[in-house]
């Protein structure tokens, strides 16, 4: 292990873009998708780990939240790279705003409902005449879709930033992250056998989450310096899939200083999670691309809603920047 | 291992089976008070538990009547915005439990302009202040406040939160009356600090390290002395973290709003404890109490402990005592002990131990004593007759020396007479005895030999063997006949024979030029003769009758003629009844067979001695019974 760390460095170290900006170091800015959490351990680990500062970066992690969207920051100037899922990256592109996908780092979507089997709940079309929770925005796309699909009539009741609702039996289903409010709802006294899961990319409806995204700018004026952040990152996720401790040690002192509950179980779990979204079937190849099939997907699901009018073209939306030089 | 002194086997013993009954005793009476303490602290957990609970109740059912009141008051009809913020106004100010209070319509439901409309009264630091709750960016549709009690169509007590400190907001919907039924209107959001709630439990003091806790309806821990947990842990993420299945089921079970006993690791302190829980029916909330088990018995712990100090310094009481009692007893036992060493070295006059005690050990020291004396006494008397007994063996040694001494005993006993040759031996019994034999040439030419047995033996016998051997070898120095020998004898002997003892007697006298023997006997064995080369045989002989209890018996003489090597035995009854061990007689069938074997060839010297060899032999180990005695005389 340590050998593969010690490798990437002498690699990062080489490299000339790095070279020729070796005098100091460059200056970047990024903003996660939210509070410090395991989602986001792999740019933590990254940055305590040094990686980062070894690929020639001086990188400030800006503080995550509802008050700072990803995308204003990044449309401000704010922030160089942050965290986007994928259908709103999208939808923020088709209206003009020039970002550009750099790195996708969750492959599977962890969006899911999860109904109480003693509900009666088993398969999609039991979900007819039910309450339904779902979240706003662009988190609702892959459940509308999900129950058109399968020809579900629910009846939709919006849902807040808890699961107490559901957990009250106010509502049936619940819209729910896996390596977040499903835990929520094994920690509040559920067993997992007493729950119904239905995962939208078990169900045609794989929408990638997470990517790192940057302003076209900033990949023209410094493709270097977004190149080193994607592989450095990459390099951190894939340390602190290998050392879970260590990282749960960083991810939960990041979190205790934003002074966000910190719960090392959750944050156990969030992380074992992230391994399984970021690296399904653990392809390693396939780290850090977006694949068109769910570019496709997600721009068609876009269109067909009429949030967008025409997708943009999928080279000029993907620039997996981690193989240039 | 042999246990040497009877002081430690009484220790031993007595301690050992003691520490046994006492161990048996406090491990039964340990396990006994801790029953009766399970059943106790059972008892007061859940009345503890049930106190604390009904504090809270009675917290919350004050905050619930204030705000059920309020909605009550506003399904009364319209009510306008000045009314309902003097109404929050006057409830928040009059209600010290609440932090405040708000009414939060449902979208344009207040005025259908308005998406938002929510009236909020706060006591805040700097005094009460009224807020507009609703906006953008807060959205209360989607609360828990709002829209829990909305779904459900029920008054809820909400999780609680934080917001500095800890909340939890009583929610009530309000309906209006319309035509199509009862229609939503709003939510009336009682918030309280829980602080209360937090000095409540924390007041619930369980002995030392006992505590009591709360957690909500999902299983959050609400209130804990350790603060770090309180909103952060769930009681199943505890368990996860502990891998811990069975907390996660007694989770379930709280959270079910289930009660019970149960064992349970603490949270602060991961001491072994058992834990009371039971609900607060109202928010679903969960008590629990915990009682440390160290805690629960050590009393008892207490109490055994000094049971057993007291047990232990019984047993070393009772050690010291056995000890005390056993040296008592051990003390005069071992200086009899000693004293019995010592006078068996021979030391009769050892000092015995002053034992005045009546017991068996008194006896025992008594009774050595007495012993002691008799044994004192009786080797005094054993000393006297040893010296006794030590002279009259002397002097028997010397009667010994003078009888063998009157025996002829050097052989050979004629070295220049060639015609004949004559052995002879006696072996007495004892030292002294009845037996004897002689013999002595008359004159030139004849030979007289005589071989006498006296009844008895010892002393007696032999100074009634003197007389007689005196006395038949001076009549047979006279020249008689063998039978006048005889008579003349008998005469002499029973003349004052007071002790009617008597002899048998056989004589001969052999012409040694001839070989004729003349010969009487006076009850004697007869003799054994080989004549002509045939084996020996019994001779054949008057009876007669035994020297001494008769005078003037007649004896008569016989004749017999020795050829060349023919030979004449003579014995007395030592040998032919010689005994073995089983009291067989050596008999005259083997005394013939023996000398018959021999033949006539051996010296005589030689067959004397293989005789008695084989009589020997014969008796074995058995003692000696009667003096031996044998003549042989061969005539060349």
């Amino acid at each position: 292990m340590f050998l593969r760390i010690f490798c990437l460095l002498i690699t990062l170290s080489f490299c000339p873009a790095v070279s020729a900006e070796q005098a100091q170091l460059k200056k970047v800015s990024f903003i996660p998708l939210w509070k410090p959490q395991a989602q986001f351990a792999g740019y933590y680990v990254a940055y305590e780990k040094g990686l980062y500062k070894a690929a020639g970066l001086d990188v400030t992690i800006l503080e995550g939240g509802p008050e700072n969207p990803p995308e204003e920051m990044l449309a401000a100037g704010t922030a160089d790279f942050g965290v986007m899922w994928l259908s709103p990256a999208l939808r923020r592109r088709a209206e003009g705003m020039k970002i550009v996908n750099i790195s996708q780092i969750v492959q599977r979507s962890a969006l899911m409902l999860v109904a109480r089997k003693s509900s009666g709940i088993l398969k999609p079309q039991d979900m007819a005449g039910k309450k339904v929770s779902l979240w706003e925005g662009d988190l609702q796309l892959q459940p509308q879709a999900f129950l058109r699909d399968n020809g579900v009539q629910a009846q939709i009741v919006p849902q807040g930033y808890t699961v107490n609702l559901f957990l009250m039996g106010g509502v049936d289903v619940i819209s729910a992250m896996w390596y977040n409010e499903y835990h929520t709802l094994l920690n509040a006294g559920f067993n997992s056998d007493e729950l119904s899961t239905f995962f939208f990319s078990d169900y045609g409806l794989n929408f990638p989450e997470d990517g790192i995204y940057c302003r076209e700018e900033t990949l023209r004026d410094a493709p270097q310096a977004a190149a080193a952040f994607v592989r450095a990152s990459l390099a951190g996720w894939r340390y602190a899939f290998e050392h879970p401790d260590e990282t749960l040690d960083i991810v939960l002192r990041y979190m205790q200083t934003a002074h966000v509950p910190a719960n090392r179980v959750h944050q156990r779990w969030m992380l074992e999670r992230m391994k399984d979204l970021i690296l399904p079937g653990n392809d390693a190849a396939a780290l850090g691309r977006l694949n068109q099939n769910d570019y496709l997907r997600v721009s068609g699901e876009l269109a067909r809603k009429g949030l967008i009018k025409a997708a943009p073209a999928f080279d000029s939306f993907s620039i997996p920047v981690q193989d240039e030089p | 291992m042999k246990i040497r002194s009877l002081a430690v086997k009484f220790i031993l013993y007595v301690s050992g089976c003691c520490v046994v009954i006492l161990l048996a005793i406090i491990g039964f009476n340990y396990r006994f008070s801790e029953g009766i303490i399970m059943a106790k602290i059972r008892e007061n957990a859940e009345n503890l538990a049930l106190r604390t609970v009904n504090k809270i109740e009675i917290e919350l059912a004050s905050v619930k009547k204030t705000a059920d009141t309020v909605a009550d008051y506003l399904e009364e009809g319209a009510v306008s915005k000045e009314r309902i913020e003097r109404l929050l106004k006057l409830v928040v100010v009059n209600n010290k439990e609440l932090y405040g209070m708000g009414i939060a319509f449902e979208p344009y439901a207040f005025d259908p302009k308005s998406l938002y409309f929510c009236p909020y009264y706060a006591k805040e630091k700097s005094g009460l202040v009224l807020y507009n709750l609703g906006a953008e960016a807060y959205r209360y549709f989607t609360l828990d406040w709002y829209q829990i009690p909305r779904e459900l169509g029920r008054a809820v007590w909400t999780e609680p939160y934080f917001d500095d400190v800890l909340m939890a907001s009583y929610s009530v919907p309000f309906y209006q009356a319309s035509a199509q039924g009862r229609k939503l209107k709003g939510i009336v959001n009682a918030d309280i600090s829980l602080q209360w709630l937090t000095d409540i439990v924390s007041s619930v003091k369980i002995f030392k390290t006992g505590d009591a806790y709360l957690i909500s309806r999902n299983g959050m821990i609400i209130t804990h002395p350790l603060k770090e947990l309180i909103m952060n842990e769930t009681v199943f993420s505890v368990a996860e973290s502990r891998n811990d299945p069975a907390l996660r089921e007694i989770g379930r079970r709280m959270v079910r709003g289930e009660s019970g006993f149960v064992p349970f690791t603490s949270l602060a302190r991961n001491k072994k404890s058992w834990m009371y829980y039971a609900p607060v029916p109202s928010t679903g909330w969960t008590l629990a109490v915990v009682f440390p088990q160290d805690e629960l018995f050590e009393d008892i712990r207490r109490q055994t402990a000094l049971t057993g100090a007291m047990a232990g310094a019984g047993i070393i009481f009772l050690v010291l005592v056995i000890a005390l009692l056993a040296h008592s007893i051990t003390k005069p036992l071992r200086l009899i002990s000693r004293a019995a060493h010592s006078i068996g070295e021979g030391n009769f006059d050892a000092k015995l131990p002053a034992v005045d005690s009546a017991d068996e050990v008194g006896r025992l020291s008594r009774a050595f004593g007495n012993m002691q004396s008799a044994l004192k006494e009786y080797i005094k008397r054993l000393t006297e007759t040893t010296a006794a007994k030590e002279r009259i063996e002397s002097e028997l040694k010397i009667a010994h020396e003078i009888q063998t001494g009157i025996l002829p005993r050097i052989f050979p006993a004629f070295p220049d007479r060639k015609e004949f040759d004559i052995y002879a031996m006696m072996e007495p019994a004892k030292e002294v005895g009845g037996d004897f034999y002689d013999f002595c040439l008359i004159d030139e030419k004849r030979l007289f030999f005589v071989m006498g047995d006296v009844s008895g033996k010892g002393v007696p016998a032999a100074l009634f063997m003197m007389i007689t051997k005196t006395l038949l070898k001076n009549e047979a120095l006279q020249g008689l006949a063998a039978h006048e020998i005889l008579y003349k004898v008998n005469n002499i002997l029973a003349l004052d024979n007071t002790a009617t003892m008597f002899a048998t007697v056989f004589c001969g006298i052999l012409d040694t030029a001839t070989g004729e023997v003349e010969f009487a006997n006076a009850g004697h064995n007869p003799p054994l003769v080989s004549l002509d080369g045939r084996p020996f045989e019994f001779l054949t002989v008057d009876k007669g009758f035994v020297l001494g209890p008769m005078q003037n018996f007649k004896f008569t003489s016989r004749k017999l003629n020795l050829g060349h090597g023919d030979t004449i035995f003579l014995y007395t009854d030592g040998v032919t009844e010689a005994m073995d061990p089983e009291k067989r007689l050596f008999s005259e069938q083997r005394l013939q067979d023996a000398l018959s074997r021999l033949g006539r060839d051996k010296y005589l010297v030689e067959m004397i001695r293989t005789v008695r060899e084989e009589v020997s032999v014969f008796v074995r180990n058995a003692p000696q019974s009667d003096d031996i005695t044998m003549l042989i005389l061969r005539f060349n």
